[in-house]
């Protein structure tokens, strides 16, 4: 037994004579210190650059007005968690934000979707309005930012519309795609089972564009946040954005890191909801590759 | 009543002087059925051989109505096909089934397709996969299944729906030679069941006589019929010992022969080309 080795593919090499019970507990045992091992060196790679940060900071190698330092922003962040900003407490700052980002990338994903698949489904359409895409998906999105605080006010839409243009170029141009990239045998397997063009559109297509469709809505729930926050940033009374804007008015570094943290918390959790989501809707789908071999 | 007499002696499938052209990538047309001729009684197995690339997937389009023809009538038990007929059903070589469905919901596909009641569909549904042999696989997707497993899911998906037109493009080409036969018996004993007329695509001649009452022996493209040979081994046919006996292996010699120079003769002319 404690002659199993690693073999040159990384593959484990028995003995011969080894029982399966014994194969099972080396796998299992090489399996957590794996986890154990890859934990470890993401915890040290964390603790390095924040030392770093930290004592490059105080000893003036860099600027600390510029770059503030991990404990400082720590600070900040827990200011900002108990006691909120002038205006607000944090939570509703937040709230604002993901309302305007959460309803810009609903809508954005939702008419991305529809026009989407329309267009998949149409050749018609698709050639004659895919120059007007094209045109509008080469404007900077960003640059939209101040014409929609004009058009919609510093309230709550001009904000949804910045996200709404974030999200549906990138949902659309997947979710067209994706109708495009549909298997031809699957489709007239389907036509002569009986679909009609909407159970073929709703029972094939949208299924088979929906990793693609998936795909983009990853992406672009970030892209709704950036849209949101953007939109903060030219004009805005509450948010997270406008929470960087302020700090920055008063040179308060500490303050814009600790809102990047609180926003990165965020995405990274919107992130984990949408796998688990799409872990669910893709139950059929066949497991990636899982014999990692310890 | 008239009409119903007329329809119901006349041939399940007829391809009476059918021209196909298709459009070449630099826009040339060029033809890959010519005065194509073929008649399908009903309740007869008929397969077709030819050269790759000659017009068999082709056909088999014209029939479903998925395509149409360029000049010429199909006909489809004594009436032109207009649209994807119901009474038609297909199975693909390559996996059709749709890989986001269980089983029972891959076979139950056609009948809610069509309208039936989701009761009424799944205890169809049901029952087919116990004739296929797949009763406790209904939840299962289609990834976890074998290939000749999910050969079968597609076989029952296709014969729930009762098509009195039964069209298979190479179904079992990508299946070990084993499954394969065994495959063959399942489907002659599905088939026997229903008396559908049945057009089977195939490269393997033992897999064509095995199955058929007639092989029809295509030309290289623009396809035509080169040879029509009668398979008279009587059924039930018992598929495993078939392929030594001698009449069997002079029939696969003399089929050989006639199709032997159309795949030189496709040979040639894609060199040429
Ligand atoms: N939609 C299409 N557009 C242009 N050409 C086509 C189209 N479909 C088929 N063809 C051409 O028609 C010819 C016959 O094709 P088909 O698929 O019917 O051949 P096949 O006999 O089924 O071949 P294989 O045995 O390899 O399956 C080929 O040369 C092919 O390139
Ligand atoms: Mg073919």
């Amino acid at each position: 037994m404690s002659n199993i080795a690693i073999g040159n593919g990384g593959a484990i090499v028995y003995p011969p004579g080894t029982s399966d019970a014994e194969i099972e507990a080396a796998a299992l045992r090489a399996a957590i210190r794996h986890g154990r091992l890859v934990i470890f060196w993401r915890l040290a790679i964390l603790a390095l650059l924040l030392g770093t940060w930290e004592v490059f900071a105080r000893y003036g190698i860099i600027d600390s007005f510029f770059y503030s330092y991990p404990s400082a922003i720590a600070d900040r962040l827990y200011e900002l968690v108990m006691e909120g900003t002038d205006e607000a407490p944090l939570y509703y700052h937040l709230y604002v934000t993901m309302e305007e980002a959460m309803i810009g990338f609903l809508f954005g994903s939702v008419f991305g979707i529809l026009f989407g698949v329309a267009l998949g489904r149409n050749r018609m359409m698709s050639d004659v309005l895919s120059v007007y895409i094209k045109v509008l998906n080469a404007i900077p999105r960003v640059v939209l930012a101040p014409i929609f605080i004009l058009l919609f006010g510093f309230g709550l839409w001009s904000k949804v519309a910045l996200s709404f243009v974030m999200v549906f170029f990138v949902v659309f141009s997947n979710a067209f795609q994706g109708v495009r990239e549909a298997d031809r045998a699957m489709i007239a397997n389907a036509q002569i089972l009986g679909a009609s063009k909407w159970a073929l559109t709703r029972s094939v297509i949208i299924p088979s564009a929906m990793s693609w469709i998936f795909a983009s809505l990853h992406i672009s729930f970030g892209f709704a946040i950036v849209g949101a926050i953007v939109g903060e940033f030219i004009g805005s009374r509450y948010g997270i954005g406008f929470i960087i804007q302020t700090a920055r008015g008063v040179h308060d570094t500490a303050e814009m890191y600790a809102a990047i943290v609180i926003i990165v918390v965020v995405v990274l959790g919107a992130e984990w909801v949408m796998t688990r989501i799409e872990e669910r809707l893709a139950r059929w789908r066949p497991p990636a590759m899982n014999d990692t071999n310890g | 009543m008239g009409l119903a007499d007329v329809t119901d002696t006349s041939p399940a499938i007829e391809l009476i002087n059918v021209n196909r052209r298709f459009l070449s990538p630099d826009g040339k047309s060029f033809a890959t059925l010519s005065d194509f001729n073929i008649s399908v009684a009903r309740g007869e197995f008929v397969a077709l051989v030819g050269p790759t690339g000659c017009g068999k997937s082709t056909t088999l389009n014209l029939i479903t109505g998925l395509g149409k023809p360029s000049s010429g009538e199909v006909r489809v038990m004594g009436q032109p096909v207009n649209g994807i007929d119901p009474r038609i059903g297909f199975v693909f070589q390559a996996d059709a089934l749709f890989p986001w469905r269980t089983v029972i919901d891959n076979v139950v596909a056609g009948p809610l397709f069509r309208g039936r009641s989701r009761e009424d569909a799944y205890a169809a549904g049901r029952d087919w996969l116990a004739r296929v042999g797949l009763a406790k696989f209904e939840n299962h997707y289609p990834h976890q299944l074998s290939g000749g497993m999910r050969k079968r899911v597609a076989l029952a998906q296709t014969f729930i729906n009762g098509p009195e037109i039964l069209l298979m493009d190479e179904p079992f080409s990508a299946l070990d030679a084993q499954t394969r036969v065994l495959m063959h018996e399942e489907l002659l004993r599905l088939w026997s069941q229903t008396k559908a007329a049945v057009v089977f695509v195939t490269h393997d001649l033992e897999e064509a006589i095995a199955l058929a009452d007639k092989v029809y022996v295509l030309t290289a493209r623009p396809a035509t019929v080169k040879a029509v040979h009668t398979i008279d081994i009587p059924r039930p046919r018992v598929l495993s010992d078939l392929r030594y006996q001698p009449e069997f292996i002079e029939m696969s010699r003399r089929i050989w022969q006639d199709l032997k120079e159309e795949v030189k003769f496709g040979a040639d002319a894609s060199e040429a080309a």
